[in-house]
This record gives C-alpha cells, structure tokens and sequence, in this order.
C-alpha cells in the first residue's frame, strides 16, 4: 500500500483529499503547514505529496525546495493542488521539483488521472 | 417517459447515428434531451416527442446530436497513446520514408482531446518528421462538438482531464478563465463533419484509424458494416483502434487482433501482410 501525504490548510479539502485517496487504496497522513509537512516526511518519508501552495508558517513550495533537499527526499511524487492557476506558478512549481499539478476546484477523476500519470497506480 | 415515447425516440436515433438506445438507458436520453427541450421551451419531454413526431428535422438533428455527444479525455487510457508513440509511429517514419507522408483519421473526434492528443505526440516528435507532411483529420457526426474543437478552447476541467502537466504548460495558453491550444497544433488537424454509417470513400486513405468508444453504441450489423467500410479505408499494413470494451472478433473478420497490443487491430485482408509487417507490430 502506497502512502500520501495530505498538506493543506484547509480542513475540507484535506478531508475530500483523504476520502479520495483512500479509495485509492492509499493510506494517508495529514499535515496543516510546509513546517508541520516537512517534520512529518522527517518522520515517515512518504510515496506522494498533495501540496497545497498558500499556507501559513510555510508554504508550499518553501516546502518542496527544502523536502528536495532532505536524504531520501527526491522520493516523494509531489502533486501540487493549488488555486493558484497562471502559467508562472506552474512553471515555479516544476522547477521546485513538483511531479504534477493539479488546479483547485479538483474531482476526484482530475486527481486519479493526475496520480496515474506520474505512476502512484495503474489506471483501471 | 412514456415507453412509446421512448420506443420513438430510441428507433429514430438508431436511424439516424447507428446509435442503440436500451431501455436501461432512459435515465441518458432524460438527461440529455432536457436541456434541448429548455432551449426550445418545451414544457417537458412530452411536448418534444410530440413535435418530433411532427417531423421537425432541425429538432430531430438537435436530439441526435445531445445524444451522440461525448465527453473526452486527452490521452484518454494512456496505452493507445504510448503504443502509437512507442510502435506505430516509429513503424510509419521506416516505412513511409521514401514518399515522407502519412494520414491518421479520429472517427469520433468529439471536441477535439483525441485528435489533439496525437498532434501533441507529433510535434513532440518533430525532430524525426523534419519535411514530411502529416495528416489528422477528426471526424464527428455533431456539428456542435466540431465547433468546440476547432475552437481549441477548454475549461480548467477539461485541460486537468489526462494531460501532463509539462505539456498543458507547453501547448496550451491561458485565455480569461479557459486554456487554449497552440495554433500550431490545431492547424494541424482537419475536421469534418462525417457520419460513420455513410460512405467513408470521400474520406480518402489512411494509415492509422481510431475509432474508440463509438462502436459500442452500435448493433452488431452497424458494428461490421462500419468495420467492413473501415478497413476499406485503411493501408494495408495499417492499423485500427478501438476502445477498451471494444472488439471485432466475432462481428467482422476484416481485421485481427495484434497479439499482446490490447485495443489494436491490423487489417486482415487478401494482399494485407501477415501479422509480422503491421504497422502496430513493435520491430524486433
């Protein structure tokens, strides 16, 4: 079973994000900030990050730059899914060293395509 | 619906698109045929029947379209895309080289992610097809969906729906709050309002036919005569895709399948090469 860890401010979305993923067959871990995520991953390094972007004490892409940096931090398939929709912060977000990116509002189709794509499950 | 209304509405669209209505599938034709009997302030699905029964033409062609309608994907399954990437394509540049040309055909091209989707693999693989001049026509039998496709033009939604990311950012650009395609990519398809069970002759020859996800709402005779007109169509070493809960064995013998290559055909005909020299064969 794979492990994904859910990094979102929001309660709700970690919430839709967890039930989703759960289906999924995947067992997951929840964090509310960057800090709190990169102490988890610390921790219990996971297969897969949903990454929010705007959260407070850190951000997500603070987060991703310093994940990257980490032993056995290159691991991780970092799924951004994010409001945060123009060009730039894509770009921003693959040069960080994001896997895929998801723009919010998201279903559950957009985020089981998008995790079949960087290969966390084979797609039925 | 009453069932005699539905008996009318399934037997005219089974006339006009090929198209087979099951009585489990009511719930469909209720959702789908709402919205036109709103736009034409019709009161309920009641008062449509009654005016198509009438022999409104324009209403008639309207319900065909809302039922014939799909939504689509890009890079829909991702096996046929790779196998085409991995296989086909590498075949055609080797076997075509000398007249530098080849022709892909979308058969039910909706709005426009399939073919779109292969005009992304092309352009990715530019670098080996430097002078030669590559063809995909899309064909629909909804004229609506084929605006929607030369448009370019997608939601948020719809440009998420199995398109990488890196190639979202790469071909298509941000227009107010929908994502458009690069024109160099639509210039690159051609499309054309075609219905599949009428002649497919004025559609020229092809190398490379997908048609996936539409014989599955044919009957078995519609089935073989679309796959017969197909492959009449089709190069001799070429190939056919269907979509994953669709098959010829048993409904035409013009085409077999390729061992191992889920969902691809190779055109079984006097003259046609055996197994080995289909353009859906990898090279040893």
């Amino acid at each position: 079973m794979k492990s994904c860890l859910i990094v979102d401010d929001s309660k709700v979305i970690r919430m839709v994000a967890r039930k989703i993923l759960t289906e999924l067959q995947f067992t997951t871990a929840e964090a509310e900030d960057g800090q709190q995520a990169l102490d988890s991953c610390k921790a219990n390094m996971p297969d897969a990050v949903l990454l929010d972007w705007n959260m407070p004490v850190m951000n997500g892409i603070d987060f991703l730059r310093a994940l990257r940096q980490l032993p056995g931090g290159d691991h991780p398939v970092v799924v951004f899914c994010t409001t945060e929709n123009d060009i730039e912060h894509i770009q921003e977000a693959i040069e960080a060293g994001a896997n895929e990116y998801i723009m919010k509002p998201f279903d559950s189709e957009i985020l089981q395509a998008k995790f079949a794509q960087v290969g966390l499950f084979e797609q039925g | 619906m009453k069932p005699e209304d539905f008996d009318y509405v399934a037997q005219m669209l089974k006339t006009r698109s090929g198209l087979v209505l099951t009585k489990d599938k009511s719930y469909l034709l209720e959702s789908r045929l709402m919205p036109v009997a709103r736009k034409r302030g019709f009161k309920g699905l009641d008062d449509l029947v009654a005016q198509l029964r009438r022999r409104d033409e324009a209403l008639a062609a309207d319900v065909t379209e809302a039922m014939t309608t799909n939504e689509s994907f890009f890079f829909r399954d991702m096996k046929p895309f790779e196998q085409f990437r991995d296989v086909v394509l590498p075949n055609l540049i080797k076997t075509r080289a000398a007249k530098k040309s080849f022709r892909i055909w979308c058969a039910a091209a909706s709005s426009g992610q399939e073919p779109y989707s292969l005009a992304i693999i092309l352009k990715e693989a530019s670098a080996r097809l430097q002078g030669w001049r590559t063809e995909i026509v899309g064909t629909d039998i909804s004229r609506e969906i084929l605006q929607k496709a030369r448009a370019g033009l997608y939601s948020q939604f719809e440009v998420q729906r199995g398109l990488p990311i890196q190639l979202m950012v790469k071909y298509f650009k941000k227009k107010e709050d929908q994502w458009e395609i690069d024109p160099a990519l639509r210039a690159m398809v051609q499309y054309k309002e075609w219905n599949l069970l009428q002649d497919l002759r004025g559609l020229g020859q092809f190398d490379v036919i997908f048609c996936r996800n539409v014989l599955i709402y044919f009957d078995q005779p519609t089935k073989s005569m679309v796959l017969d007109n197909m492959s009449k169509q089709l190069a001799d070493d070429g190939v056919l895709y269907l979509g994953g809960a669709e098959t010829v064995l048993g409904i035409s013998d013009k085409f077999k399948p390729i061992p191992g290559q889920r969902g691809v055909y190779a055109v079984n005909k006097p003259g046609a090469p055996a197994n080995g020299a289909s353009l859906g064969v990898a090279a040893v």
